[in-house]
């Protein structure tokens, strides 16, 4: 590993914009996409209405989370069909782009674990709890479980990412708490806790994202000079290597469904191994 | 002995699997539990929260509603809040406060129009028939009605005024002259709107709205009110009615409504019979 911060030799190659392109792409949709929420709130100007769970934008566009339909309909209750319609659109989009996607550029918890993690890696702290990844998954079926058994949307009593995103919105609360509690998590006791391990949400879109098309690409995988950079900014480090060192054959396109396609490896990698681009055939950059 | 190294290497990492397997399973279902009891206690909603017009019976609702706030959005009159996570009902989902804003009924619904799942029943179109809540006179005590005066402003200002809230006439026995004008909520025509409560003019409203799980009772499936089956049969179900004959001192006649009077005299035609009214609390149409 280059003994200087993650991305130094991509900025000296690159220049510092190109070096930092997906990221401030990326923080302007988890941000704008925030803000075209609160601006009706906050300025009376109506262009979404509701929250992540479902939203109507500019009175025509519903958009309805899959996950929490699900666990409604697991709970034994049918939505309307302005829901339904909603949660079409938003598989459909995300089996385009990749489900986890929505992990890296829009969901606003991600920006308080990023927040986190950035910290950990300034003050040092390394090491903490291990907990296989495979957690999420057996959260994600613990919540509908739930859902079925009690007949209610019991995650959604806890779902931090609601909770924040409708605390934002709507009036925080308490929310606070367990939003803090999640910061600090994933500052002192485990790198990418909350976004890595645990989620429900996010396991939820990367089986979507099992049969995603936009993919994270390595049409220069030779170029590798194993300075590590990007495992080093990966927030999903399991799944470059199967795609970047060809294990048992494998094809240069990370396929990996927890891939959150945040593009941060693009930036940080001083030779463009990186790039986005479909899942079979041709990358483009 | 390869073959046997393999076969130990491949039980241990069974033993190994099945431990992790089970390790994972314990640990997240007992967050489960947690997750389940929490939201199974939510399920109750606490006495002072009103959830909006045509809401799903408790507990389908909040398997029904997904916490979007539209409803809370396309409220008019800003009356709706979703429930932060520290108040005691299911997190996000939308409620008001009747003694703070009441429902102002708006005549097209639009929080029901605006909710995707029908967690706010799309079926309610007029909403006149909205149930809400339940509006009762909880304290007899400090009710000013009750007290003799005439508040009447619940009766006032209920939308609809004569139908859900009725003042029923009844004998003051403190003054022995006045009349004590009762307000009575009838549960056929309240929709919980809260207007009431929120109008009274008490320190802590004598007058309130409750969830109409709280505020309702039921009679037993097998229980006949007399009244209303003589008057479905066309007259008593029991024995032919006999006229009441009174035993009167000599020279008095009693009348129903008017009581005792000097009897006239032999040769004078008796008045025609009026009838007067009971007054409604009486006349045992109502429980």
């Amino acid at each position: 590993m280059s003994s200087q911060r993650p991305g130094m030799e991509a900025i000296a190659a690159k220049g510092w914009f190109a070096a930092h392109r997906w990221l401030i792409l990326r923080r302007t949709s988890q941000i704008g996409i925030l803000l075209l929420f609160l601006v009706g709130p906050w300025f009376g100007l109506w262009i979404v209405k509701g929250n992540l769970n479902y939203s109507y934008t500019l009175n025509v566009l519903p958009l309805a989370d899959p996950y929490l339909l699900l666990q409604a309909l697991l709970a034994g209750h049918t939505p309307e069909k302005l829901a339904l319609i909603g949660v079409a659109i938003v598989l459909l989009l995300y089996l385009l782009v990749g489900g986890r996607t929505y992990c890296s550029f829009v969901c606003p918890v991600n920006l308080l674990t990023d927040a986190a993690n950035w910290l950990r890696t300034r003050l040092g702290i390394k090491g903490g709890a291990h907990l296989s990844r495979t957690t999420r998954y057996w959260i994600l079926g613990m919540t509908l479980v739930a859902a079925a058994l009690t007949g209610t949307l019991a995650w959604e009593m806890f779902n931090p990412v609601s909770m924040l995103h409708r605390g934002l919105i709507f009036g925080m609360g308490l929310a606070w708490a367990v939003l803090l509690a999640i910061f600090l998590f994933d500052l002192f006791v485990m790198r990418q806790g909350w976004c890595g391990h645990l989620c429900p949400v996010g396991a939820f879109y990367s089986l979507i994202g099992k049969f995603a098309q936009l993919r994270i690409r390595l049409p220069a995988r030779d170029a590798c000079n194993d300075c590590m950079d990007c495992f080093a900014v990966c927030p999903e480090q399991q799944v470059i290597r199967p795609a970047l060192k060809a294990i048992k054959g494998a094809p240069p396109v990370i396929l990996e469904a927890n891939c959150t396609n945040c593009g941060r490896c693009i930036d940080v990698c001083s030779k463009n191994v990186f790039a986005f681009g479909g899942r079979t055939g041709k990358s483009n950059t | 002995m390869d073959n046997e190294n393999k076969s130990r290497a491949k039980g241990s990492a069974r033993r190994q699997f099945l431990a992790d397997t089970a390790r994972m399973a314990c640990g997240v279902g007992l967050l489960g539990l947690g997750l389940g009891f929490y939201a199974r206690h939510a399920t109750a909603l606490p006495p002072a929260a009103i959830r909006p017009p045509g809401a799903l019976p408790e507990t389908e609702f909040s398997g029904a509603c997904i916490r979007c706030g539209m409803c809370v959005r396309d409220c008019p009159f800003n009356i709706l809040h979703l429930a932060k996570p520290e108040e005691p009902m299911s997190t996000g989902t939308p409620y008001f406060v009747a003694r703070q804003l009441p429902c102002e009924m708006c005549e097209d619904i639009p929080c029901v129009k605006a909710c995707p799942t029908g967690a706010l029943d799309h079926a309610l179109t007029d909403i006149n028939k909205a149930q809400m809540g339940l509006a009762v006179l909880v304290d007899h005590e400090t009710c000013l009605n009750f007290l003799g005066l005439r508040c009447d402003i619940c009766y006032r200002v209920c939308p609809v005024i004569d139908k859900a809230i009725t003042l029923d006439p009844q004998t003051n026995l403190r003054t022995g002259k006045h009349t004590l004008f009762i307000p009575v909520v009838h549960s056929d025509a309240c929709t919980g709107c809260g207007k009431c409560e929120k109008a009274c003019p008490t320190e802590i409203a004598a007058i309130k709205v409750f969830p109409r799980y709280m505020a309702k009772g039921q009679l037993s499936a097998h229980y006949r009110l007399g009244w209303v089956e003589k008057e479905k049969a066309g007259g008593s179900l029991v024995a032919p009615e006999v006229e009441h004959r009174y035993n009167l001192p000599e020279g008095m006649q009693y009348e129903h409504g008017k009581g005792l009077s000097a009897s006239p005299p032999a040769d004078a035609v008796p008045p025609a019979p009026t009838f007067t009214p009971l007054p409604k609390a009486l006349q045992g149409d109502k429980l």
